[in-house]
């Protein structure tokens, strides 16, 4: 029974503690809002890697996902619960926003997922690199759109989302970023771990090893590469919504190429194929990006480099294409992941 | 093991190809091709390098779009049909030059042909319902009887590519059944064995023919090992059917011969 359990246990208690201390200011803003930025990384990168490690497609437009579910989450949630200059008065009473607060990133995920049909249909016909065009492509159609609609502050950005969160404070006396920031990185890694590991899901592994012999062994090829990709998609729109509402400001230059690079580099350094490798590589490359400000705007170059170095004598990444349970025999025994 | 396909009426042919024609460009790689192969039947294509047997079995396969021409499984015509759907009619294959998934287990190779009839989706895998509990649970089991009679159970947790090139063969035949198909489509399952690798594909074959209720298509050069199993062998050349009949009267075909040695006259 506690065997079972203990994962679910030792992550209740790793929320529990971190949350703990974000309500009792024992942590730093800065340092909660890396730890936020932390979580929202994980979900990016483990959602990419569906894509490029564990389908074996190289999709480079991974911002442009997160930037619809970052927009059509505050969006939303401005409409909805708070008064505002471009929608005027909240169609509900703000301290709803409470409970409907989910709701609004997964509405965002959502949305995400349908722009992710961008990439999926055309993935029928085409893959390898003309594909990573055609995602290059998809980030630059969703961040132009963006900026081209007025009302919405086009390229200026969209603002009003911290109002949100302080309705949302002043009827709970909680730290609701943190928690929910933790329970959609837990839920997404939890549901991606699901997919990839039932029969179902390891067509996503045979697509990606021989497609020819996927299709003739008689996995639907297109169905699983529509659900990958919309699944993948939808993670980095819940991912963008979360990052939106931390922030509380959102623009479409904050999701340009570069930042599909960054989450790349992430996917990269955890190894091809691996969650635990991301969630991992997620979790250090945060950490090494603040470690790193001081160096200020040097950063640019010796993470870059590290980068070369990484590739040059470990090209596989942290983990490989190995789960933390290959690497550690007894902690595999012990939980029996499922 | 396997369950016996459905009441096959015995009349109808698993696999019916009429007229099959197949253009790239200006060549026809396939001209006119027809054939029927009966339920239990283990039968032969033959021709030289380039004769287009691979189209033949591609086209089979539903991996082509004939030019022209009917394939009926079962009297199911298969116009149309993605490959996977052709899949589950009842098609399986194995390939020329071995295409497992090299980094996937052995086991999880097995168990992915089931995909056409996991009987669960998306939602199911995420919520671990109970059809998803079942399912898998049956797949598992079922994968893993394969390997036991495969004798292959002491590799399922090893990765394909690990595996000496003979028992790669025998993996790709065994993740073909485990689709349960009416009809098993052999790619030069002998080419690059040794000859007492050979023997024992010659004793495999015979033995899956006799164990599931499965009809067999080789292809094969190595024209013993035709010799010892087939009943009846095709013969193309230049997509073109020369000859046809059982295998002493094809190996003393005149049209066979010349096509194989060349002709006498310069």
């Amino acid at each position: 029974m506690l065997r079972r359990f203990s994962v679910h246990l030792l992550l209740a208690l790793f929320g529990g503690v971190i949350i703990y201390c974000a309500y009792q200011e024992y942590l730093s803003l800065y340092v909660m809002s890396v730890l936020m930025f932390m979580g929202v990384n994980v979900i990016l990168s483990t959602s990419l890697n569906l894509v490029n490690g564990y389908m074996g497609e190289f999709s480079c437009g991974h911002a442009g996902f997160m930037c619809v579910g970052a927009y059509v989450s505050s969006l939303l949630g401005v409409w909805l619960f708070a008064k505002d200059k471009v929608f005027g008065e909240a169609v509900f009473d703000p301290e709803y926003a409470l409970y409907a607060f989910p709701l609004l990133i997964l509405a965002g995920g959502v949305a995400a997922a349908l722009a992710g049909l961008l990439v999926a249909i055309p993935s029928y016909k085409t893959r390898g690199d003309y594909l990573a065009i055609i995602t290059i492509a998809a980030n630059y159609i969703i961040i132009s759109t963006i900026e081209n609609i007025g009302v919405i502050g086009g390229s200026r950005g969209f603002m009003g989302m911290k109002s949100l969160l302080n309705e949302m404070e002043e009827v709970v006396e909680l730290p609701w970023m943190p928690i929910w920031v933790f329970v959609f990185t837990v839920f997404c890694v939890w549901l991606m771990r699901r997919y990839v590991s039932s029969t179902f899901g390891k067509g996503v592994t045979a697509i990606c090893q021989d497609e020819v012999a996927a299709e003739i062994m008689s996995v639907n090829t297109n169905k699983i590469k529509t659900i990958t990709f919309m699944l993948s998609s939808g993670m980095a729109g819940i991912g963008g919504g979360l990052f939106a509402y931390i922030l509380g400001y959102v623009n479409p230059g904050s999701f340009n190429i570069l930042k599909s690079t960054e989450v790349l580099v992430m996917v990269y350094l955890g190894g091809m194929g691996s969650l635990s490798g991301s969630v991992l590589s997620a979790i250090l490359f945060t950490i090494l990006l603040e470690l790193l400000r001081p160096l200020q705007i040097l950063k640019w170059i010796v993470i870059p480099l590290m980068l070369i170095i990484l590739m040059q004598f470990r090209p596989e990444g942290i983990m490989g294409n190995r789960e933390l349970g290959d690497l550690f025999p007894r902690l595999k025994k012990f939980y029996r992941f499922k | 093991m396997m369950a016996k396909t459905q009441a096959q009426t015995e009349n109808t042919p698993v696999l019916e190809i009429r007229g099959l024609t197949q253009r790239f460009g200006g060549l026809t790689a396939v001209n006119d091709f027809n054939v029927k192969l009966m339920p239990g039947e283990l039968s032969g294509l033959i021709g030289p390098n380039g004769a287009g047997k691979t189209t033949v079995f591609n086209l089979a396969s539903g991996f082509y779009q004939p030019s022209e021409g009917q394939i009926l499984i079962d009297g199911v015509p298969t116009a149309g049909l993605k490959p996977h759907k052709v899949t589950a009619l009842g098609v399986a294959r194995t390939f020329q030059n071995i295409r497992l998934w090299n980094d996937m287990t052995v086991l999880d190779n097995i168990r992915v042909a089931q995909h056409y009839r996991l009987g669960y989706g998306f939602f199911h895998a995420i919520a671990r319902s109970k059809r998803y509990q079942q399912r898998e649970a049956e797949i598992e089991k079922e994968a893993a009887e394969l390997l036991d009679v495969f004798d292959l159970k002491r590799f399922a947790d090893d990765f394909p590519k690990n595996l000496p090139y003979g028992t790669q063969r025998k993996l790709e035949i065994a993740r073909a059944l485990s689709s349960h198909p009416k009809l098993l489509l052999l790619d030069e399952p002998a080419a690059g064995l040794n000859s007492s690798d050979i023997h024992e594909l010659i004793r495999l074959v015979r033995w899956i023919h006799d164990k599931f209720d499965v009809t067999i298509w080789m292809i094969e050069h190595h024209m013993d090992v035709m010799m010892e199993l087939c009943t009846q062998i095709k013969v193309i050349d230049f997509g073109q059917t020369i000859a046809e009949g059982n295998p002493e009267t094809v190996r003393n075909h005149p049209a066979v011969i010349t096509a194989y040695l060349g002709d006498d006259v310069i």
